[in-house]
């Protein structure tokens, strides 16, 4: 699950994590007097306006103003709400910006970089530190990977006083700097572990002429397995950020992801899925859509799985693919027989289900006079498939 | 031969009372009457400890299995000597449940369930580790030697006895790979669903290691997908140690940067991860791509020279 900006700041606030002041604003009369409120505060200097989107690469793409007036802050809300960002991370469509964010000024002394996530590859937690702030990572991981130190964190252990002094250090932080530099590492890390991330990014941390280490951005990512332990993110949730059928699907408790192509399609089991869309693909077709059923699938489930695929437009045929194993494929035949009446399909569907009953199941699409093709096999599923597009 | 189960699995299982454990177990007993293997031997449910349990109405097992309140007292119990486990407990407490079994001096811990958080996932392999015990999964089928003992949710009519070994992240694309095999007629020693999860107990590159031991496996299968770099990793451990025919297939070619494809560790993030630069991985290790999963069975065939 991902948030914004400024909730971010507003989580790791609550862990001791330093953040510039700021104020959330969802117009343009909003951010003027926020801006007023901020620059009175600060006795003049300047204050940030920064769209608040998923996605990152705002700056470049024009999403972050410094502004000295808050008439300008004005100028500037009143042209960025309800316009489209686009940015490298967004995708050519971009993102509609309906909040902004304005945030004191900060006096930038350096820009660096610090992150926390999972380091799959040993299976512990790991911190990623680098002097080379407000950069794509992962083009300092590529062009220049001496910049950036790697310290594992022993899951049972926890952080410990010299890792957090390592990567101080490793920053070429000192006196008052390196002491906060300590304090912002720790308290990120236990941050990341209370508020069980999958994703802590501080893009940039700065450190400020007069000695603060403070996060200007900040990117955090939850664990969507561990969601059932904070019912409180359930507020943060942005639906507008998210595809709208995924939404609609994941009311139906469908695990849907929506892709560009003309093939639909229904599978069980995230493996088998997969393996589904790359043989769309090797089909001649493009996978419209990443759907896993799961293990129960019977009418209902196929049914909203199929109003979701059809009202993407682009969808020019569906594949459902099913391997029966424990679930038997007759029930599952019965379920599609049942949806497909309901729905009333106008493109063709190709049916293949193995395994428990699969024969009963392929005399019963066969003899219920619908526009349901059944294949024997992946490999008479894909020829059906090539032959679907072609027609 | 086999490896992980087979014919010395005393098999016990966590959270056997629930709806999943309860299923779940009464198709393994079935699995084991038809094969005249008894390896399920005993249940743990917290509280219930000391009864008889002969399934629910819906699922009702072929003979009763004795509950005990911890995988310990199986282990312990001079008629039980459990040493491997079965997890089939909610996501919430099946890190707990996992710790237990391997507190308790289980062998070979497998886990079925899905939604572990990573937090808990990450403490409970540091602490299989410790204890030296295999855990398998989480979220994944589990490990089946066929005839011999059924460990796991997968169909047991599609295996076959043979000398193909198989590993695998995903359940339902195992499946598809199984009965290509054994309508090839190739059967299998055993089959390993090492779990969709990013943490997992056994990676690819662990089970690689037993099978190398396994004088029974003569070829193996290996079906990754995109994200992590377990399949690299394992296909240069390959290289220069396996010596057994191997084929492979990855999941995902076709799957978008950014995006979790269902198992919480099927995502390319930061471009790495991909199915392409896996698939080019295994080339390289002179690994038998099938870049179709249909053909994963006629390519295993042309591998082994049939």
């Amino acid at each position: 699950m991902n948030i914004h900006e400024y909730q971010a700041k507003e989580l790791l606030k609550k862990y001791q994590v330093a953040v510039p002041k700021n104020i959330v604003c969802f117009s343009a009369e909003e951010v003027k007097s926020a801006a007023e409120k901020m620059l009175a505060e600060q006795g003049g200097g300047v204050v940030v306006v920064k769209a608040q989107i998923h996605a990152g690469g705002r700056g470049k793409a024009g999403g972050v103003k410094v502004v000295k007036t808050a008439d300008d802050a004005y100028a500037y809300a009143q042209k960025m709400l309800g316009s489209t960002l686009v940015t490298h991370q967004t995708g050519p469509e971009g993102r509609v910006v309906r909040r902004l964010l304005v945030e004191q000024g900060m006096n930038i002394e350096r820009e660096l970089y610090l992150g926390i996530t999972l380091d799959r590859a040993v299976s512990k937690n790991v911190l990623m530190i680098s002097t080379e702030g407000g950069m794509d990572i992962e083009a300092v991981a590529e062009h220049s990977p001496e910049k950036i130190l790697k310290i594992h964190i022993d899951p049972l252990l926890g952080i410990q006083g010299y890792q957090a002094r390592e990567a101080a250090l490793f920053l070429q932080l000192s006196g008052e700097q390196f002491k906060n530099g300590v304090k912002f590492i720790t308290a990120l890390y236990n941050a990341y572990l209370q508020l069980d991330c999958s994703l802590a990014e501080i893009n940039p941390l700065v450190v400020t002429k007069e000695g603060e280490v403070i996060a200007l951005d900040a990117k955090i990512n939850f664990d969507d397995n561990a969601l059932y332990r904070h019912p409180e993110y359930a507020e943060l949730r942005d639906e507008s950020e998210e595809d709208p059928l995924e939404v609609e699907a994941s009311k139906s408790n469908l695990n849907y992801v929506r892709l560009d192509g003309n093939v639909g399609c229904m599978v069980n089991g995230a493996g088998l899925a997969m393996a589904t869309m790359d043989i769309i693909q090797l089909a001649g077709g493009k996978p419209a859509n990443f759907l896993d059923v799961g293990g129960g699938a019977n009418a209902k489930t196929v049914e909203a799985g199929f109003r979701i695929i059809l009202s993407d437009k682009n969808v020019k045929a569906i594949l459902i693919n099913i391997f029966g194993g424990i679930v038997r494929c007759d029930r599952v035949a019965a379920g599609v027989i049942e949806a497909a009446k309901n729905i009333g399909l106008q493109v063709p569907v190709i049916v293949r289900l193995e395994g428990t009953n699969a024969d009963i199941a392929q005399k019963m699409l066969d003899e219920s006079g619908l526009n349901l093709i059944s294949a024997q096999g992946l490999k008479d599923a894909s020829e059906k498939v090539t032959k679907a597009l072609a027609a | 031969m086999s490896i992980l189960v087979g014919k010395e699995t005393r098999l016990v299982v966590q959270g056997i009372t629930g709806g999943e454990g309860t299923f779940h177990s009464s198709q393994m007993l079935e699995y084991g009457k038809q094969f005249g293997v008894d390896y399920l031997v005993a249940g743990v449910t917290p509280g219930k400890g000391g009864m008889m349990y002969e399934g629910n109405e819906k699922d009702r097992f072929n003979r009763p299995i004795p509950i005990f309140n911890t995988v310990a007292e199986t282990v312990r119990d001079k008629k039980i000597k459990a040493n491997t486990s079965i997890i089939y407990v909610p996501a919430a407490f099946a890190a707990d449940a996992i710790m237990e079994a391997a507190d308790a001096g289980i062998e070979v811990i497998i886990c079925i369930t899905e939604g572990i958080p990573v937090a808990d996932m990450m403490k409970a392999y540091a602490f299989v580790r410790q204890k030296g015990a295999t855990l398998i999964g989480p979220n994944c089928p589990g490990v089946i030697t066929p005839e011999e003992a059924k460990v796991g949710i997968m169909p047991g009519f599609i295996f076959k006895k043979g000398n193909v070994g198989l590993i695998s992240r995903s359940g339902t694309l195992t499946y598809e790979a199984v009965s290509q095999l054994t309508k090839a007629g190739l059967g299998q020693t055993t089959c390993v669903g090492i779990g969709g999860d990013p943490i997992i107990g056994t990676k690819f590159i662990d089970a690689i290691k037993m099978f190398a031991k396994d004088k029974d496996t003569e070829a193996l299968v290996m079906i990754g997908e995109i994200g992590g770099s377990a399949e690299e990793e394992a296909a240069a451990y390959i290289k220069k140690n396996f010596k057994k025919p191997v084929v492979g297939f990855i999941a995902g070619s076709t799957a978008p940067p950014g995006r979790r494809m269902g198992h919480a560790g099927a995502i390319v993030s930061g471009g790495k991860g991909t199915a392409q630069e896996k698939f080019a991985a295994m080339k390289k290790a002179g690994i038998h791509i099938a870049e179709n999963p249909a053909h994963i069975g006629e390519v295993m065939l042309q591998a082994l020279g049939r």
